[in-house]
C-alpha cells in the first residue's frame, strides 16, 4: 500500500501548512523533507542543539563536523543565523517561541496525543528533545505515512506504544489526508490520496468529520 | 599560562565514582582528548552525564569501553549500540532524561536553584515516580537540579585567563555544564592573549574554569582526526 513517493508528497503538504515568517522545529525523518518545499517563503529553521537560521545542506567540502543539526547532519547558516547553548534552546521551544514543531509519529491518538519515541520491541534508550516540542512548541504537526506495512491505521482509538506527552498535537499529514484534532474529534482538512472519506473512515475504524473551513 | 595543563597531568583530581559533566552533541563540542585521557586514568566507576556516550567510536565512546562508567545520564544513546548491550546485560544503568529537562536541569544546578517544574515528559514513562503539580491549569513535573563533581567542556578558543568563546553549534551543553561542576576542564583549539577576545563576545567568564588543555584532534574530511 505505501506509495514510493509518500513521504514526498506529506512533506510538500506540511510545507504548504507553514506561513511566512514562522519560526519551525523539523524532526527527524519525513519532517527533514519539509525543508525542500519552502519555496520562496521566509522560513526561520531552529534546531534544537543550539541554531537558529538554519540553510541548506553544505557540499561535500564545505562540510563542518561543528555544525551540525539536531540528526547530527552537517547543515549551513542563513545570514541572520544566531548560535546559543541547549537550556537557552529549550527554553526557546518550552516558552513558545517556535511556532511550529513539525515531528514524525508511530501513533497517533483519536484526540491527537501521539507516540514517537520509542520503537516497538527495542529497548527505549533514546528520546532526544522529541518530548519537549510536544509540550512546548506553539503548534506541533506530526508526519507519518497513514499505515503500516501491514495495513493498520496509524490514527488509532488509544495508543499502544509509549506516549510522548499528555499534550495533544494539532495536525497529522498523511500520503491521503490531512487531519485536524479539535473539540474531542478528528476533522479531515483536505483529502489528497486515492482513497475516498468514506473508504478513509472505515480503514481507520474511527469517526472522521468533514471539515470545510478552519 | 598558569591553567594550562597537559591532559596526563589532570589524573590526580579523578576519583572514583565522581560524577562527570561531558559537553557535546555527537562529536560536535565533545573535548575528546580529554576523554582520551580519562579513559587511561586508573580510575572509575564514574557516573557520566551528557547527550549520548561519544558517536563514531570517539569520546565517551573510549572512557565507556574502558569500562570506567557505571551509569549514564542523557537523552540519546540509541546511537551507542555497544552501551546499549552493556545496558541490557545489567553493566551499564541509564537514566534517560528528555534533552531540554537534562539542559535545563544542569542550568539549575549551576544557578544555585533546587529543582523546577517542567511540562516536558508529563503523563509518559518518564515521568514514572515523579512529582506532578498543576499550576494555572497546565500540569509540570518536578525535576532536580544536575551537579557534578568535575566539568570535562570544550570550547574553540580560550585567552589566558580562561575566558571562551565557541563554534556554531559546537556550544550546545558546553557553557551550562561549566557553572555546574566543582572543577571545570576546558579543551580548546586555540589559546590566545588576554585581550584577544572582546568581552562582547565571551560566552563563559574565566571565573568559571580552572584548567585549560589544547585539542589534539583537528576537523578533517566531516570528522576529528588526531593531529599531534
Amino acid at each position: 500500500m505505501l506509495k514510493p513517493n509518500s513521504r514526498e508528497i506529506i512533506a510538500k503538504r506540511i510545507a504548504g501548512e507553514l506561513k511566512d515568517g514562522d519560526v519551525v522545529n523539523l524532526g527527524v525523518g519525513i519532517p527533514t523533507l519539509v525543508s525542500k518545499y519552502l519555496e520562496d517563503k521566509k522560513i526561520y529553521l531552529q534546531t534544537e542543539n543550539g541554531l537558529i537560521g538554519m540553510g541548506p545542506p553544505p557540499n561535500d567540502h564545505e562540510q563542518d563536523i561543528d555544525l551540525i543539526d539536531a540528526s547530527k547532519a552537517p547543515v549551513t547558516i542563513t545570514p541572520e543565523a544566531s548560535f546559543f547553548d541547549s537550556a537557552f534552546s529549550f527554553a526557546m521551544i518550552r516558552g513558545k517561541h517556535v511556532d511550529v514543531a513539525v515531528l514524525g509519529t508511530l501513533e497517533v491518538d483519536r484526540y491527537g496525543e501521539i507516540a514517537n519515541w520509542s520503537v516497538p520491541n527495542q529497548p527505549i534508550l533514546g528520546v532526544g528533545g522529541a518530548m519537549d516540542l510536544v509540550a512546548g512548541a506553539k503548534k506541533v504537526i506530526v508526519a507519518s505515512t497513514l499505515f503500516t506495512k501491514d495495513g493498520s491505521s496509524k490514527l488509532v482509538e488509544s495508543l499502544t506504544l509509549d506516549s510522548s506527552g499528555e499534550r495533544r498535537v494539532h495536525q497529522f499529514v498523511t500520503e491521503y489526508a490531512n487531519f485536524i484534532f479539535q473539540d474531542g474529534e478528528i476533522f479531515i482538512k483536505d483529502i489528497y490520496g486515492d482513497l475516498t472519506f468514506e473508504e478513509l473512515e472505515s480503514r481507520i475504524g474511527l469517526p472522521l468529520r468533514r471539515k470545510i473551513t478552519i | 599560562m598558569e591553567k594550562l595543563r597537559k591532559a596526563e597531568e589532570l589524573a590526580p583530581l579523578f576519583k572514583d565514582s565522581m560524577r562527570l559533566l561531558v559537553g557535546g552533541f555527537g562529536i560536535s563540542g565533545t573535548p575528546l582528548t580529554l576523554l582520551d585521557a580519562v579513559a587511561q586514568f586508573d580510575t572509575g566507576n564514574y557516573e557520566v552525564v551528557s547527550n549520548n556516550l561519544g558517536d563514531d567510536g570517539k569520546g565517551l565512546h573510549k572512557v565507556f569501553e574502558a569500562g570506567k562508567i557505571d551509569k549514564a545520564i542523557g537523552s540519546f544513546f540509541t546511537i551507542n549500540k555497544e552501551a546499549i548491550m552493556a545496558w541490557s546485560m545489567g553493566q551499564l544503568k541509564i537514566d534517560l532524561i528528555p534533552q531540554g529537562t537534562l539542559a535545563e536541569a544542569i542550568r539549575c544546578g549551576g544557578a544555585g536553584i533546587g529543582g523546577f517544574y517542567t511540562p516536558t515528559a508529563v503523563g509518559t514513562r518518564l515521568a514514572e515516580g515523579k512529582e506532578v503539580r498543576e499550576i494555572d491549569g497546565v500540569r509540570y513535573l518536578f525535576e532536580k537540579a544536575i551537579k557534578g563533581d568535575i566539568a570535562l567542556i570544550k570550547a574553540a578558543k580560550a585567552d589566558k585567563a580562561g575566558n571562551l568563546v565557541y563554534h556554531t553549534t559546537a556550544r550546545n551543553f558546553n557553557p551550562i555544564m561549566a557553572t555546574a561542576a566543582e572543577v571545570v576542564i576546558v579543551e580548546v583549539d586555540e589559546i590566545v592573549e588576554i585581550g584577544e577576545l572582546s568581552p562582547e563576545e565571551i560566552v563563559t567568564p574565566h571565573i568559571f574554569v580552572d584548567y585549560v588543555i589544547e585539542s589534539k584532534y583537528i576537523k578533517q574530511g566531516g570528522t576529528y582526526v588526531e593531529a599531534k
